[in-house]
């Protein structure tokens, strides 16, 4: 239905405007810095608390202390837990020791492996940030995109295909042009459950899932059959893709930190300033808030949702394009260790802002990264990281629970953290 | 948003939005097109086609095989949709309109086997057994759904339950060796998830989608956790004693129907028996209208002095049970031991099921059944050969999700209040 914006229409748009101005700015100026931050903070304190009862808990060498006498139990639990958080830190941030004794000898080697889990942490939260933008754009927008996963897998098959199918182009061409495949590839993905929850009202949560489930057989068909590599026996692996496709990593190995994290900060900045900065994104932003008003503004709700879970699409197969372009350098099956459902944590830990999203994806990458270390040492499984993140974000969806726990004080307002509620798809 | 005034009037004239009347009237014509050139195009004239109707290693309840010339079939099965197609684009089958698009669906799937087997046998009779046992799971969650949205609370966690439910399942049912224990097991575990959804939802009031992917990823993580940790590890824990099949006396024996219903897995029997035990509880105790009216207008509910607060809680907590229990089946009841991720996002589709249902426990059912048999397809044409990769026939379930999606929600019975904490004045 199209027709001219009559005067009320203007005057709600203004009136929208200075709403958003004044309301919608929780993590600005008004607040002070600790109020910010600390809900998450201590939710991921408490999370690390449960983590290492998780690990005590399950640690046969507890209880066999236990039996032998009390104290020794106790001992034991330190001793375990502390193992394991050691190993947590050192495999993700660094051993300092090791990094003065390289410094020391000046070994080019030496000095290489000790930086490398830092930055190996900075590698884990590339894609992390890709996907977490797009779960936190769709918030903004007022939708739940579970479907991140299945996006990325899609964005993953797109740019491994322009990756490796495409041969003779330079790298100034070659690799921005496989990285936008992936991110079309993501668009497309996200766009079918947009468009269907603007013209079907089906909701965006249950079709985003069904989407993945069926990105993961056709990835699955594709990797098996049109895009096996020639004499994998048939493995379900993809070609390498050409030199030219390549994200370049800027050191030796084994240090595989590349340009890409630099790309997922400048489109960091970029969804921050669309969102923020913009009409466009202020009538997204609007259609998320209180969709009753924006249709009274004159806003097209339906529009917005369908332009809204391509954007986040996209950004979601950035997210696989980055990994195979930057890491991978072919596609295999077990591509993602559910960054999709990750990111749902982590664009809420994030307060869906983009600089939230991208602390929070370096947090995330750090644990993900420390976790593999700690799994060498402690045989812990590394999905202890799941059932940390499955908490930390409870106690941020529920700053009540943390309050009581630490006994703070309410703030005066309480802002919304997402905006989905049942079936009804928002339509009219 | 719908606004309850536009409820009201929607369930008293029962209007189908034109819309959807056009979309669906669309689907319709096009699975007769798909017939007509899939399969009818590509069959030869004189060909037969052979359904085994006894299911494998079954001797009581046998029925002689049924052989239907292929080409005359397959016409028929055209003729069906697009009549029903046109109807619906002139003229609209108002109430009918779902159970329309469902024959026409069974029309395209009943025409899709005919064809793939013509020339050949099939056992149908072994295709419909498991496409009941593939159906329990979905069906028992659709119920687990029905009762806590029925109350107002939208349940996405049931997958998450569901997957803890078949872990934990395995795990006692191993370490005691009795299914039963584990299943009781299973159930507890399914509650105590429930617990907590219902605390943050309903005491904390964070947004219920949030707090069921809270749940999902949690289970996710622990069940792999401690699968890796113990279940790997020890394969004595995770080996538990199987349901086997137990005949009826009597009923097994009836042809066909006896092998599916009556001579089962217990799963299906407590999934009849739950069906029962939930339609007259929702919709024939005072219970249950109070329940039902917490999910449509809880401060009125509240106001005719109905405690809100603790029948979300008795309904997410009864939505808990049944969603362990159907975690209980995929251990217990049908593989045997728990695999990482073993639910597959069955609790998922249960919801699908739960919304084509439309909110009941009958629809529910129909809904579920319909899902299990699109996934028996799956898996039987494996056996056949066909010439569809077998990835891409894994799709079916998931497909026909988001088409039922499209096409029947927002039709007007879910709860008005769903999804909507409730704050008391």
């Amino acid at each position: 239905m199209k027709r001219e914006p009559n005067k009320f229409e203007e005057a709600g748009q203004v009136l929208l405007q200075e709403i958003n101005e004044t309301g919608d700015e929780p993590t600005t100026q008004k607040r002070s810095l600790w109020s910010a931050i600390a809900i998450p903070v201590l939710a991921i304190l408490t999370g690390l608390i449960i983590g290492a009862v998780l690990v005590a808990a399950t640690s046969t060498s507890v209880y066999e202390a236990f039996e032998h006498s009390f104290g020794e139990g106790l001992r034991t639990i330190f001793i375990e837990v502390f193992t394991a958080y050691k190993a947590l830190f050192t495999g993700s941030i660094g051993d300092p020791a090791k990094i003065s004794n390289a410094l020391g000898s000046g070994d080019d080697r030496l000095i290489r492996a000790a930086f490398n889990p830092f930055l190996e942490s900075l590698v884990q939260a590339t894609p992390y940030i890709f996907a977490g933008l797009a779960v936190a754009l769709g918030f903004r927008s007022g939708l739940f995109n579970i479907g991140v996963e299945g996006q990325l897998f899609i964005g993953a098959a797109c740019a491994t295909y322009v990756g490796y199918a495409i041969t003779g182009l330079p790298f100034i061409i070659h690799m921005p042009l496989a990285f936008l495949a992936g991110a079309l590839g993501g668009a497309l993905w996200g766009f079918i459950p947009g468009l269907l929850k603007a013209t079907t009202g089906g909701h965006e949560v249950i079709n985003t899932i069904m989407m993945n489930y069926i990105a993961f057989r056709l990835t699955e068909w594709l990797l098996s059959g049109a895009m096996t590599r020639p004499g994998s026996g048939g493995m379900p692996i993809s070609p390498l893709i050409q030199e030219s496709a390549q994200i370049p990593q800027f050191f030796q190995s084994p240090i595989r930190f590349h340009l890409g994290f630099f790309i997922a900060l400048g489109v960091a900045w970029l969804v921050w300033w669309l969102l923020f900065k913009t009409k466009w994104g202020l009538n997204l932003r609007t259609v998320g808030a209180n969709p009753r008003a924006a249709k009274y503004a004159g806003l097209s709700i339906g529009k917005s949702y369908a332009i809204a879970m391509a954007i986040s699409g996209a950004l979601a197969g950035m997210a696989g394009g980055v990994q195979i372009l930057a890491v991978n350098r072919s596609m295999a099956l077990g591509l993602s260790s559910g960054y999709g459902f990750d990111s749902i944590a982590l664009a809420l830990i994030g307060n869906n802002h983009p600089l939230g999203v991208v602390l929070t994806s370096i947090l995330f990458g750090t644990l993900r990264n420390g976790a593999t270390r700690m799994m060498v040492v402690s045989k812990i499984p590394v999905d202890i990281v799941d059932v940390m993140q499955a908490i930390i974000l409870m106690f941020v969806a529920a700053p009540a629970i943390i309050r009581s726990l630490y006994r703070l004080r309410k703030p005066k307002q309480e802002e919304e953290t997402a905006f989905v509620s049942g079936w009804g798809g928002g339509q009219s | 948003m719908t606004t309850r005034s536009q409820i009201i009037q929607r369930k008293k004239i029962y209007e189908i939005p034109p819309t959807r009347k056009l979309f669906l009237g669309i689907v319709e014509l096009l699975i007769a097109l798909v017939i007509l050139l899939g399969f009818v195009i590509n069959t030869e004239p004189n060909t037969l086609t052979r359904f085994v109707m006894t299911p494998g290693g079954i001797d009581i309840g046998k029925m002689p095989d049924w052989v239907i010339p292929t080409l005359p079939t397959l016409i028929i099965l055209t003729i069906i949709p697009a009549l029903i197609g046109l109807y619906q684009l002139v003229r609209g089958f108002g109430r009918a309109t779902n159970g329309m698009v469902g024959l026409s669906a069974l029309c395209l799937i009943f025409g899709f086997i005919t064809w793939q087997a013509s020339g050949t046998s099939v056992n149908l009779a072994g295709m419909f057994t498991s496409a009941v046992l593939l159906a329990v799971p979905i069906t028992l969650g659709a119920f687990s759904g029905v009762l806590s949205e029925r109350a107002g609370v939208v349940n996405i966690a049931i997958e998450g339950m569901m997957l803890m439910g078949s872990m934990i399942g395995s795990l006692i049912g191993s370490i005691t060796n009795n299914a039963w224990i584990g299943l009781v097991g299973a159930i507890l575990s399914g509650l105590l998830l429930s617990l907590i959804h219902a605390i943050l939802s309903i005491k904390y009031k964070i947004n219920q989608v949030i707090s069921g992917t809270v749940i999902n990823i949690f289970s996710a993580g622990m069940t792999a956790f401690i699968s890796q940790k113990y279940l790997q590890t020890n394969q004595a824990l995770n080996s538990p004693p199987l349901f086997t099949r137990i005949p009826i006396p009597g009923l097994a024996k009836i042809p066909l129907l006896g092998p599916m219903f009556f001579n089962t897995n217990v799963f299906v029997y407590l999934t009849f028996i739950l069906l029962i035990v939930i339609q007259v509880a929702l919709f024939s105790t005072r219970w249950g209208l109070r329940l039902r009216s917490v999910g449509e207008h809880p401060r009125a509910a509240d106001t005719l002095g109905i405690d809100v607060i603790r029948t979300r809680y008795e309904a997410v907590l009864l939505s808990g049970i049944v969603a362990g229990l159907a975690g209980g089946f995929f251990t217990l009841g049908s593989v045997g031991r728990f695999n990482e991720g073993m639910t597959a996002g069955k609790g998922f589709i249960g919801l699908a099921a739960m919304i084509f249902g439309n909110w009941r426990p009958l629809g529910a059912m129909g809904a579920g059944l319909i899902f299990g048999f699109a996934d028996a397809i799956g898996s039987k044409l494996l056996l056949l050969g066909s010439a569809i990769p077998p990835q891409i026939m894994a799709m079916a379930p998931y497909l026909i999700t988001m088409i039922v999606l499209a096409g029947f929600i927002g039709k007007g019975d879910a709860p008005a209040a769903d999804g909507e904490p409730y704050e008391k004045e």
